[in-house]
């Protein structure tokens, strides 16, 4: 089936008004996390990340670019993402549209923001030369969720990818040999990105395909930091339900709550 | 600084972002819940059902309404109710490096979240099969220019008469360094010093959050206040809302 019926958001949203979830998680629980390594040996890094049946691939290339002018000794990123026609009846061949830009775009601000990416060692010669990033993330299975997942899937990719080898007097990236250098990331800055979707008037994480359907809002939020202080990065509110400045600080409390769950999962699977 | 502050007794109930402001100056001067000159007008664009402009300083939206009209190709119909679609370009001489013509990955997000902010604003159920589509857009951009959009939109879709729950009233709260400020102009988004700048676009309609994103660094407990902010601020935009609607003779229905 191609659509949720208005039948069963209804009956998602009364069994959430009676503190249900139709597969019995409970409001705040992800489904099991999975992430696999090596998608792709042509890749610089490459994982697939599952949150239960909903799978993705995300992989990392490389390559050699002139700067942007506003950041002349700084490595550029990409972010794109492809729900693939696999992945649903939904989905159909063709460029990618706006629910899939939205989520590589997203994912690319916490990044970004939360300035994971060392992007000063990723220049080569100043004004002429640094390395580019390509994040580029593909839907496998979807059954809610792939912000999440691809999100992990990002950090996870980022995490593995090896630098290609460089040239300098042909200029031309080796591709296909690696160096054993990795890209520059700064751990403490690991931007895990949380969505809360909001079904009637109740909250909940990491929403199944049909519960997405139903939900009528959501906030994305990119959080980093350690310990002592959590920081966001990027945030955004999705979809046309509104919330309170009292939902709001509920949402903050459960993205808290979460970063640390889901931070301890994946420091504990992605050495 | 001190002054203003037994001028403006409303003000004495600072938050703590203006206790932490003694000293905190803009690069333009203004107060730190202070927004841009505002300029609102309705019915700018005569073949327009509905248009209005809106300004902040030196940002400069204008918004126009088609519809509620008949939606074609049909299988984008909807039996159930009208549908509302935006689209949000800046001009390519908006900025000073020229932006290529044409629909980008930045103004698609853009469309999406404005028309997100819009919709729970708008009472369409009685339109099926139509759709209310909403052209934004910017002629001058000096920052915050989605939320010049959403409000020059919102004007448009009152001037159009498409049924209204509220208005919808958008303003950008950023935080520079650590200090909490209002409307961010452009020299703002590129401040450096400290924690740099976090730029947050909000809406609300019907005292809730329509729209929100946000880029940059702040701590939860910032973003609290941030919404706080947003929401005092945001009544000054829509008196300036409800004057312009007022001068093109549209009134509001009491419920």
């Amino acid at each position: 089936m191609i659509e949720t019926t208005n039948i069963t958001k209804e009956r998602i949203k009364e069994s959430l008004k009676e503190g249900k979830r139709f597969d019995g998680r409970k409001f705040d629980e992800y489904r099991k996390l999975v992430i696999e390594s090596g998608v792709s040996k042509k890749a610089e890094g490459s994982v697939r990340v599952k949150l239960g049946e909903t799978d993705v691939v995300v992989g990392i290339k490389m390559d050699v670019v002139a700067p942007y002018p506003d950041g002349l000794d700084e490595g550029v990123l990409m972010t794109s993402a492809e729900f693939l026609a696999i992945s649903s009846p939904r989905y159909e061949p063709g460029p990618p549209k706006i629910g899939a830009i939205e989520l590589a775009r997203i994912i690319d601000r916490g990044i970004r923001e939360s300035k994971y990416v060392d992007f000063k060692k990723l220049c080569i010669k100043e004004g002429e030369k640094v390395w580019q990033i390509f994040i580029d993330i593909y839907s496998i299975n979807d059954d809610g969720n792939l912000l999440d997942a691809a999100a992990i899937g990002a950090l996870a990719a980022l995490k593995s990818a090896k630098i290609p080898k460089y040239d300098e007097k042909t200029e031309r990236v080796q591709y296909g040999e690696w160096s054993d250098k990795k890209v520059p990331l700064v751990e403490k800055n690991t931007p895990f990105t949380i969505t809360i979707h909001k079904i009637g008037d109740r909250l909940i994480v990491d929403p199944n395909r049909e519960e997405e359907d139903a939900s009528e809002g959501r906030v994305s939020i990119a959080m980093s930091g350690d310990s002592s202080e959590n920081f966001i990065n990027a945030m955004q509110k999705g979809n046309v339900a509104t919330f309170s400045i009292e939902e709001l600080e509920k949402v903050l409390e459960l993205v808290e709550d979460q970063w640390k769950e889901i931070k301890g999962k994946f420091d504990k699977i992605v050495k | 600084m001190a002054t203003k502050d037994t001028h403006n007794p409303k003000d004495s109930g600072a938050t703590e972002s203006k206790r932490d402001s003694a000293g905190f100056k803009r690069p333009d001067g203004r107060k730190i819940d202070e927004t841009r000159h505002m300029k609102a007008e309705v019915g700018i664009i005569p073949n327009a059902d509905g248009s209005a402009m809106f300004s902040f300083g030196d940002t400069v939206a204008i918004a126009a309404v088609y519809g509620p009209k008949q939606l074609h190709p049909q299988h984008l119909q909807n039996p159930e109710t009208g549908i509302l679609r935006c689209d949000y370009s800046m001009l390519s001489f908006s900025v000073t490096e020229r932006i290529r013509p044409g629909t980008s990955r930045r103004s698609q997000e853009i469309s999406k979240v404005t028309e997100w902010a819009l919709a729970p604003a708008l009472n369409i159920k009685d339109f099926p099969n139509t759709v209310v589509d909403v052209h934004i857009n910017i002629l001058q951009a000096d920052a915050s220019t989605r939320c010049a959009g959403i409000n020059a939109a919102a004007l448009a879709l009152a001037h159009a008469g498409v049924p209204m729950n509220d208005i919808v009233s958008s303003v950008s709260i950023g935080k520079l360094d650590r200090q909490l400020v209002v409307d961010v102009s452009k020299a703002e988004e590129d401040w450096e010093e400290g924690e740099g700048a976090t730029d947050i676009p909000f809406a609300f309609t019907g005292g809730k959050i329509a729209l929100l994103q946000l880029d940059g660094k702040i701590r939860p407990k910032e973003l609290k206040e941030a919404a706080k902010l947003a929401e005092k601020a945001l009544k000054k935009v829509y008196e300036v809302q409800k004057e312009a609607l007022k001068k093109a003779g549209i009134k509001e229905e009491s419920k």
